[in-house]
């Protein structure tokens, strides 16, 4: 792994006061955030937010109008013969020619670069071995990210871009690919992920950067990012009665739909015991329960102000 | 040069394992040299009827390989976007755009070594043409050809692109003397064709090859405007993805 002497301190990218533009439409504004070394920064937002304009930016693909940008310590444009040795990129689809062989394109992208992997290894550590004699156009949509990302490992990356890993990938194929990530991230490359899928990113994210219609919401380590919050949550049946079960915890109850509640108070094991005996004298089953930290996707909601 | 020669390398495998491809760039050239050789129906005068058509179908196959094939496949590599993720390696531009130069001579080489021969299987003789011009006059059909494939490839969506370089092959392969004589061509409509790169390079091939050109002088100044503005077209409009 190459020092990060270069680097503006520990970050290998610093995004700031990005503008992208599409003619009128403003797809990335004023954006700024970092990305660690030797983390894994989950870049989040819906469809069209601006995520995969800031990556192609970083990438080196698009210019932008306003801002500035640093990866591995270089400008993107004019020190992209400097980064691209070291840079893996995800795209978010495509990017094989569909009736190039798994082997042969992996072997290929291995070769263009100077200390690329082993192809062998790399088909086998994306768990393709038994696909590595098939074409691109032949293998499942989750077979076909799994390229994608062997494609993006071959450099062996000091900073790697991934444009929604998991889309379309079965549960087998995303703990591969969310093991890929940390241990990229634990070799000291910088992983950067752009991703729609907050639980998703959740699981493997150091930090987050949450997009809304072009403009950074919140950026920062995921632990500072979800509030510690004063709240009980628990998913039953609907329709319970809430004042009944206000009146026996003593705190406020508030329904949140499809048969989830909150309750307004620390998670404390009397509120817990509580809140179940209450569920089981009534029979009412108790399908989830959560005391305490709020999740990626409420966060969202809340830092954002609507649905993602 | 390392980089170069791999991508050349995957360039041609992708084109050898392609059928389409190989129908394009080999098969139909040996269908129509071997059939119109034997069956005499192309008013091609006093000349035997091989001696008429293997300068044509030189010209025939360094368009498809030049202009279809690359520009197929070109354009589908931006569909596919092939072209992109190749722009995240360490493969510059000039390290591609080289490797698919490399690519087109390395099918145009294997092209010539299976048409000449036939050729003169089937009886072709050369005439008094100098046949060394031939080489150069391939090198600029080539650079003609490739400017105006990537000029479609590079602004056109794949299957637009497609049906274009397809559309485009059929008219010249008609309209462009490289199968039909020019001089069966209707009087204003010779006129227009008498410029196009296809009747150019296959005018100054049947002169070199056999000394039969029609007007090679002004041949050899058309090809030559066309292997020069087409690539600079192409560079211009090209867009990567």
């Amino acid at each position: 792994m190459n020092t990060v002497t270069s680097m503006n301190g520990t970050n290998g990218v610093v995004v700031e006061n990005l503008t992208v533009r599409y003619g009128d439409t403003v797809a990335v504004d004023g954006a700024s955030f970092t990305a660690p070394v030797g983390e894994v920064t989950a870049v989040l937002g819906p469809n069209g937010a601006g995520k995969t304009s800031t990556i192609e930016v970083c990438e080196g693909y698009r210019t932008a109008q306003a801002g500035h940008v640093s990866v591995l310590g270089l400008d993107p444009v004019t020190g992209h013969r400097e980064i691209a040795p070291r840079m893996g990129v995800m795209l978010q689809s495509g990017g094989v020619y569909p009736g190039a062989r798994v082997r042969d394109v992996i072997a290929h992208f291995c070769a263009l670069h100077d200390r690329g992997m082993d192809a062998g290894t790399l088909v086998d550590r994306v768990g393709l071995s038994h696909r590595a004699g098939s074409t691109w156009r032949r293998l499942s949509g989750g077979e076909q990210q799994r390229v994608s990302l062997a494609l993006a490992l071959a450099a062996r990356p000091d900073v790697a871009f991934l444009d929604e890993p998991t889309s379309g990938v079965d549960v087998d194929g995303r703990d591969i690919i969310r093991g890929i990530a940390r241990d990229l991230a634990a070799d000291g490359c910088t992983v950067v992920l752009a991703s729609h899928e907050l639980a998703e990113a959740e699981r493997v994210a150091d930090n987050v950067v949450m997009f809304r219609a072009g403009k950074v919401m919140a950026h920062g380590p995921l632990g500072t990012v979800l509030m510690q919050r004063p709240v009980v949550r628990f998913s039953s049946v609907t329709g319970i009665d809430t004042i009944a079960l206000s009146a026996h915890l003593g705190h406020g109850v508030n329904p949140r739909g499809d048969g989830d509640y909150e309750v307004e108070c620390a998670g404390t094991p009397h509120v817990v015991a509580s809140l179940t005996s209450w569920l089981s004298e009534r029979s009412h089953p108790l399908r989830s329960l959560d005391a305490g930290r709020e999740n990626l996707e409420d966060a969202y909601r809340r830092i954002t102000g609507g649905d993602r | 040069m390392r980089r170069t020669l791999l991508q050349t390398r995957s360039e041609v495998s992708l084109v050898v394992r392609n059928g389409e491809q190989l129908l394009l760039t080999l098969v139909i050239p040996v269908m129509l040299l071997v059939f119109f050789s034997v069956v005499d129906v192309l008013p091609s005068g006093t000349q035997e009827p091989v001696d008429f058509l293997l300068p044509g179908i030189v010209a025939l196959a360094v368009m498809s390989t030049a202009m279809v094939s690359l520009g197929i496949a070109t354009g589908f590599e931006r569909t596919y976007t092939v072209l992109k993720r190749l722009g995240a390696t360490p493969l510059t531009r000039g390290e591609l755009v080289t490797a698919k130069m490399l690519s087109v001579t390395a099918v145009e080489v294997l092209q010539l070594a299976i048409l000449v021969p036939l050729g003169l299987l089937l009886g072709w003789r050369t005439g008094s043409g100098s046949a060394v011009l031939a080489l150069p006059a391939v090198l600029l059909g080539t650079a003609a050809f490739s400017g105006i494939g990537l000029s479609l490839a590079g602004t056109l969506r794949g299957e637009i692109n497609l049906a274009a370089q397809n559309g485009l092959y059929l008219v010249l392969l008609l309209l462009g003397g490289m199968v039909i004589p020019m001089s069966s061509l209707p009087g204003p409509l010779r006129a227009v064709c008498e410029y196009l790169p296809s009747s150019a390079l296959a005018d100054v091939l049947r002169d070199s090859l056999t000394g039969t050109g029609n007007r090679p002088g002004v041949s050899w100044v058309v090809l030559a405007v066309w292997a020069v503005l087409a690539p600079v077209t192409a560079a211009r409009t090209f867009r990567w993805h």
